[in-house]
């Protein structure tokens, strides 16, 4: 008899969705589905508010990584107030945004490895579920906890500075941005009581990269061998070529690293990117029209972006980079689990620019915003932590929004995640008559790996247990089990 | 030269010229009584009721009573307070107010009378009225999702010929304070800054403005309401 298994809430991942495996009558996987339930319209119902509104109001999708939606939507608001992209602001302008940016990139990507993704490592998929959590770090390996910990207030601290407030702050504003950084500010980030400076950020990144490689090192079969495949690959860059998390062009390689996307305008997004909607799930599923639905799907995010870019322009980031290109020949690497070697370098990487940009003069400067000629359209693209994130604004003649369309990180990732869903299942599952806990969690593993952020996929609310549902070739409920 | 009289706010002894108004006279002397209709300049109207005080056991506003010789006022009690804190609820659940988007946030005496009487989850449930906003003003917009028709726009913001740029427009439950449209056009920026500055919420929104003040060095980061007032 056919089975479906559900597994609903996924843990550890911020928001809410659910997973389901059907089984044939042999018990093999026939298919599988990442589904995301949340639904919210954020969309919606900021048509008509004041677009200046937009910044403040749109970043209420998300509490983790707030300050990508603030800065994709100031950005978009830019080219509405006639500041251009990107280059227009003013030094401190675009300065101050990079800082807040690179320390909600620092805060997010630690808060992911360490608190939801490292328990999977310090006791292994098929651990007991009550020491693998953060906890079982904390008792486990109480420095690595406590780094986790700092770091992430750290990163947290720099929004502080730079946004007004650590969650839902003000800070940018179309045309530039409402503050600049005092020296006061400066000097607590830049020199502040250990653990909390640049210094010691920069040397925790570079251990918790240690304790990764380590780990890989221990596991090459486990982790290399977890849903690898292969896709596209979508980041910004500099124009340049290199890393760039703030501001660039798209970029798009295929599974060979040759460019699908050649450095293009995100202007013109729209001309490059379509969603397409499934009626199982509320999040969509975007894909480079060039190719097709079933060829134009792309993966974002820590790996894609490491897979596209040049380089990346802090030295210790760059010889982190080179190793890791190294390890697949120059290739583009498509394992899942190598998500959290290249987060951990954009960790490095972040707090290198934490460093440099504290130390840049111009964060103390006066002109804080610039304006030009009103027009009606604008989009804002960014490096959110979890991957490419774009918003787009259209306004009246009154200065209401008429349409706002967001593709988010996580939308941009959910044909990868079904994919990695499906292979993992496949792994585990096949021919086992029962779900094991190992199982379940790996299925976990493969999604927590993108880190996605199902709340701001659908623009929602709710909690994040894990429920698993088997089901006959009837669709009925045969067996169901929560934690 | 107006005579000096002397009466008591819960007992706390009030000096003041006669004829001044008891929240003036409170003010002067330390004592902060809230309000949200009255504005200095604007000639009071006791409407929005917040400045509800007792005196000889009945209940007046304090914004529109001359102090008078001898008079014992009754203002910071639970009574009041429970009053003053229900207002507060009732215009929050009568409007569309949400905080987090609002530019005024931080500036709003709404919001920082609620924070004053620790307002948390009001006791009357939400009206979530249909509220539209008006922005065809090149100047500002006036959004009547937020508006407490408290009249101190109506007021205070008039031309050079004293011509009102604020009026009512329907009765009752659909009573609302609209801008003039054709005066609206020709808004000076120093009118449409004050109109903002004025509004005690966050229904009359400056269109130059969007949230330039960082948080930290907004009017209620530091200290709340009446804080500058009490001694």
């Amino acid at each position: 008899m056919s089975k479906k298994i559900t597994i609903e809430p996924v843990t550890r991942v911020e928001g809410h969705g659910k997973v389901t495996i059907q089984l044939d009558d042999k018990g093999q996987v026939s298919d599988s589905r990442l589904h995301i339930v949340e639904f919210r319209g954020f969309e919606r119902f900021i048509q008509g508010r004041p677009f200046w509104e937009a910044p403040v109001l749109v970043q209420r999708l998300c509490g983790i990584c707030p300050v990508s939606h603030h800065l994709a939507a100031a950005k978009a608001l830019d080219v509405i107030v006639g500041a251009g992209t990107g280059e227009g602001l003013t030094a401190v302008g675009d300065k101050m945004r990079r800082l807040m940016h690179y320390g909600q990139f620092f805060q997010s990507h630690v808060l992911h490895f360490f608190h939801l993704s490292s328990p999977d490592f310090l006791f292994g998929f098929d651990g007991d579920p009550l020491t693998r959590n953060i906890i079982g770090v904390i008792q486990e390996n109480r420095d690595l906890a406590v780094q986790g910990v700092m770091m992430r207030k750290y990163g947290q601290e720099v929004i502080k500075h730079t946004a007004g407030k650590k969650i839902h702050g003000t800070g940018a504003i179309p045309g530039g941005i409402n503050k600049n950084l005092s020296l006061a500010e400066r000097d607590e980030l830049l020199n502040g009581e250990a653990p909390l400076n640049a210094d010691q950020m920069v040397e925790w990144s570079l251990g918790a990269l240690d304790f990764f490689k380590a780990y890989h090192k221990a596991n090459v079969r486990s982790i290399d061998g977890f849903a690898n495949f292969p896709s596209n690959y979508l980041s910004l860059v500099r124009k340049d070529g290199a890393l760039d998390i703030y501001h660039g062009v798209l970029r798009a390689v295929d599974a060979e690293g040759q460019r699908i996307l050649n450095d293009v305008d995100y202007q013109d997004y729209d001309q490059y990117i379509e969603e397409e909607v499934r009626n199982w799930s509320y999040m969509k599923f975007p894909y480079l029209k060039a190719l097709g639905k079933e060829k134009g799907w792309y993966r974002v995010g820590p790996l894609a972006r490491l897979n596209v870019c040049d380089f990346i322009p802090t030295p210790l980031a760059q010889k982190e980079l080179e190793e890791f290109r190294a390890y697949t020949h120059g290739k583009p690497n498509g394992m899942t689990l190598h998500y959290h070697w290249a987060r951990l370098i954009e960790v490095l990487h972040a707090a290198e620019m934490i460093r440099e940009l504290l130390n840049d003069p111009d964060l103390q400067n006066e002109d804080l915003v610039t304006k030009g000629k009103k027009l009606l359209k604008g989009v804002g693209v960014i490096e959110a932590p979890r991957g490419t994130l774009f918003h787009h604004y259209e306004i009246n003649d009154n200065d209401q929004i008429t349409l706002a369309n967001l593709i988010v990180s996580t939308t941009n990732n959910n044909q990868p995640m079904n994919t990695a869903v499906n292979l993992t299942a496949k792994s585990f599952m096949n021919g086992r008559p029962e779900i094991t806990e190992g199982m379940m969690n790996a299925v976990e593993v493969a999604i927590r790996a993108y880190d996605p952020c199902l709340s701001c996929a659908t623009h929602a609310l709710g909690q994040m247990p894990l429920e698993l549902t088997l089901l006959n070739s009837k669709n009925e409920i045969i067996d169901q089990k929560i934690k | 030269m107006s005579e000096t009289i002397e009466f008591k706010i819960d007992g706390r002894k009030i000096v003041a010229e006669e004829g001044k108004t008891i929240v003036e006279a409170a003010k002067i002397n330390g004592v902060y009584i809230p309000t949200l209709c009255n504005f200095e300049g604007a000639k009071p109207k006791g409407c929005c009721r917040m400045c509800t005080i007792k005196v000889n056991n009945r209940f007046m506003t304090a914004c529109t009573i001359p102090g008078a010789a001898g008079m014992e006022v009754e203002s910071n009690s639970e009574e009041l307070n429970d009053i003053r804190k229900g207002i507060v609820e009732l215009l929050f659940v009568t409007g569309n107010h949400f905080c987090p988007s609002c530019e005024k946030s931080g500036n709003c005496e709404l919001q920082a009378l609620a924070y004053r009487y620790q307002m948390m989850v009001p006791r009357f449930p939400y009206v979530f009225p249909q509220k539209g906003i008006d922005a065809s003003s090149p100047k500002i917009i006036k959004d009547q999702n937020r508006c407490i028709l408290c009249q101190r726009c109506m007021k205070t913001i008039k031309d050079e010929k004293g011509r009102n740029y604020f009026a009512y427009q329907n009765r009752g439950s659909k009573l609302a304070v609209v801008l003039d449209e054709k005066m609206g056009k020709e808004m000076s920026d120093e009118l449409a800054a004050l109109a903002m500055e004025n509004c005690p919420v966050g229904s009359i929104i400056y269109k130059e403005n969007g949230f330039k003040k960082p948080i930290g060095k907004r009017k209620y980061d530091k200290r709340p309401i009446g804080n500058e007032i009490e001694a």
